[in-house]
């Protein structure tokens, strides 16, 4: 679940090290002074997640100083927040951790009334399953987990996750995610399940489905498949369409293609946890990010998909037009946002993925 | 041995910070993880400590065993290639000069001051299909080409139609040249420490006597350096046992040791207390390795003795 990355890549490890260092030099240069809610505010963000200028002009429009937190996955986000007294005030969970973490009472619940700005926000974006009624999240950003490809080495678009699953076409030039969950989830649509199945008997289907295909699969790529594709290491992976964009912007021989089947819709959130000691700093970030120009020049910087249709408006045909960033509606058919299925579905997912290795 | 008894006060003040340092930043956590390991998750996010022996049973699963096994034989292979790379490395270093000692100390220190994240990613730019050693291989390839065809063999293609990069990474070869490059150090400064200390007056007797290269080297040498050999192989062998960065970044697709489990369950799985009795098991496997090692170093004392 890593699909931010700078121009010049880094490694979700390599990045949380010098998090780490950018963390303690921040807080050694943050000195609060308490009043009724000090002009400051934490924000725990993905890396290469926000505009080169948004926090600055932020401090410029309002006087309140962000001090900006990365973290390398969810499941790093959510570790952090169990801690109660964390001490962030914004963060950017994906849907499902949304959910997860509204289910273990982690968020605050947002005022509306507080983000005039949400008015920008499309309209399917607000009626949603994860959250209903908007009521703990906004969302950020989105895009698709897809096929990233090499066209030099494979022949025409690929179409099906079959050509990943059950094809011996591309042996040994295949990398998938190195999660269970997402390797699982294009198994399940690719047998014409659920994305969020949480029969038993479907995930063992899954699971026989990929390891008959393992002896294909060069590698489960934690973070680098985008990598791995640019350097010639594969033919062909499973990435998150951000990630594909950056390298594709570099090799022209790069292309990305999303599968029939169907497969991950995924949306990254703005939230407020629950113990946030800026709870009106919180609102009123929330609420400039969703200023048409602000949120334009985000989407533009870091070239995901915003849901902010002012900001849309704004942007240059080459960012709405792009097919990586805004599939057509018939592409996207079959895909399906992201779901927190329960700890007994995650259990059997990791016990899977377990056996998946070992095979 | 006395000494101390004499000055219990100046003796307490100087294991202070040690005592502090080991109950709190090892003993405490530890013991937390302990604790946690008989929990049972009640929520998303709450362990409620239930003296359940569940998650140990759990952990007792075949595929749990055999991945544990799996990660020991990794690590045993991974111990021996080090030991095989370290020891004459720590011989040679031993017989220089005091100044080329140094700096082939500092050769192998060296690597150290960089963090192994990094270590290992400058690995992948070494191993894989674009990587340094294929480039070699490739420059050779044509060159060896450029020879046939300068013979007049050149359209026979004896070395294949063209260059296929040699298969260096995600597979098991990479896992253990990650493995052993990372702990390699670890086994050369315990063995040097101790051949240094080798009288070299031993082999020339040994030598004078009659015994060969060979026979001096297993009767007198590793007999007389195995205290060195026998704290490499535990610095290796208990790290590598817990190693989940190097397979994570360069093991291929079967490349699961216990330690890629244990970091799942408390990211991925959420699932804390079955986490913490996985790594007690597998603090338990080390243990008993050691265990292991005392009963035959007993043994084999018995046996000299007799």
């Amino acid at each position: 679940m890593k699909r931010r990355k700078p121009l010049v890549p880094t490694s979700r490890r390599g990045f949380l090290a010098g998090t780490g260092l950018a963390a303690m030099c921040l807080t050694f240069g943050s000195k609060y002074a308490f009043s009724e809610e000090e002009k400051a505010l934490t924000f725990y963000n993905w890396d290469t997640y926000i505009g080169p200028d948004t926090l600055s002009d932020f401090e410029e429009a309002t006087g309140i100083s962000v001090k900006m937190d990365l973290f390398g996955d969810n499941d790093e986000l959510f570790a952090k927040l169990r801690n109660a007294k964390n001490g962030y005030d914004v963060i950017v969970p994906s849907s499902d951790f949304v959910e997860r973490m509204v289910a273990a009472d982690m968020l605050m619940p947002l005022d509306h009334d507080k983000i005039p700005n949400m008015a920008n926000i499309q309209k399917r974006f607000l009626e949603v399953d994860f959250d209903p009624g908007r009521k703990y999240s906004l969302p950020y950003m989105w895009g698709t987990i897809g096929i990233g490809y090499n066209k030099e080495e494979v022949e025409g678009t690929p179409d099906s996750w079959e050509i990943l699953l059950a094809s011996d076409k591309y042996a040994d030039r295949i990398a998938l995610l190195g999660d269970a969950q997402h390797v699982l989830q294009i198994a399940l649509k690719y047998l014409g399940y659920s994305l969020h199945s949480t029969d038993p008997k479907q995930i063992k289907e899954a699971e026989d489905l990929i390891i008959a295909q393992k002896k294909n699969i060069k590698v489960f790529a934690d973070d680098n498949g985008q990598d791995l594709l640019a350097s010639g290491e594969v033919a062909l992976v499973q990435e998150w369409n951000g990630d594909i964009l950056q390298v594709m912007a570099e090799d022209e021989n790069l292309g990305y293609s999303l599968a029939k089947e169907g497969g991950l819709l995924w949306e990254d959130c703005l939230a407020i946890p629950k113990n946030a000691p800026h709870p009106d700093n919180a609102h009123k970030f929330i609420n400039f990010l969703n200023e048409p120009e602000v949120n334009a020049a985000i989407a533009e910087a870091i070239q995901f998909g915003t849901p902010n249709e002012a900001a849309l408006k704004l942007l240059p045909d080459s960012y709405t037009k792009n097919p990586v960033i805004f599939p057509s509606e018939e592409a996207l058919k079959n895909y399906e946002s992201a779901k927190y299925l329960g700890e007994e579905a995650t259990k059997l997912y990791d016990e899977a993925w377990t056996r998946i290795k070992a095979a | 041995m006395e000494s101390w008894k004499r000055s219990p006060l100046v003796f307490a003040i100087l294991a202070l910070p040690a005592t502090f340092w080991l109950v709190v930043f090892f003993l405490l956590p530890l013991g937390f993880v302990w604790i946690l390991s008989f929990g049972e998750k009640t929520s998303l996010v709450d362990v409620e400590i239930t003296w359940t022996l569940a998650n140990y049973w759990r952990a007792l699963d075949t595929i749990y065993l055999e991945i544990i096994w799996k990660s020991v034989w990794i690590s045993a292979l991974a111990t021996l290639l080090c030991l095989a790379v370290a020891y004459p490395i720590a011989f040679l270093i031993s017989f220089l000069s005091p100044r080329m000692k140094l700096l082939m100390l500092m050769a192998i220190i060296m690597p150290f001051w960089i963090n192994m994240l990094i270590r290992t990613y400058a690995l992948i730019a070494v191993l894989r299909r674009n990587g340094y050693v294929n480039f070699i291989a490739e420059w050779l390839w044509n060159k060896a080409n450029l020879v046939l065809s300068a013979v007049g063999l050149g359209e026979y293609h004896l070395l294949g139609e063209k260059f296929e990069p040699l298969p260096l990474i995600y597979n098991n070869f990479s896992l253990m040249v990650g493995l052993v490059y990372v702990f390699l150090p670890f086994m050369v400064l315990p063995l040097y420490a101790t051949i240094e200390r080798l009288d070299k007056s031993y082999l020339e007797a040994s030598l004078d006597l009659g015994a060969s290269q060979f026979r001096t080297f297993v009767s007198v040498t590793l007999p007389l350096t195995m205290p060195g050999v026998v704290s490499g192989v535990i610095l290796v062998f208990i790290p590598c046992l817990g190693s989940f960065l190097i397979p994570d970044l360069l093991g291929g697709t079967n490349a699961q040791m216990i330690g890629n489990v244990i970091t799942r369950q408390f990211k991925q799985a959420n699932d804390w207390p079955f986490g913490s009795a996985l790594s007690f098991l597998l603090m338990y496997v080390t243990f008993g390795a050691l265990a292991l090692r005392a009963f035959f170093a007993a043994r084999g004392a018995r046996r000299t003795e007799e």
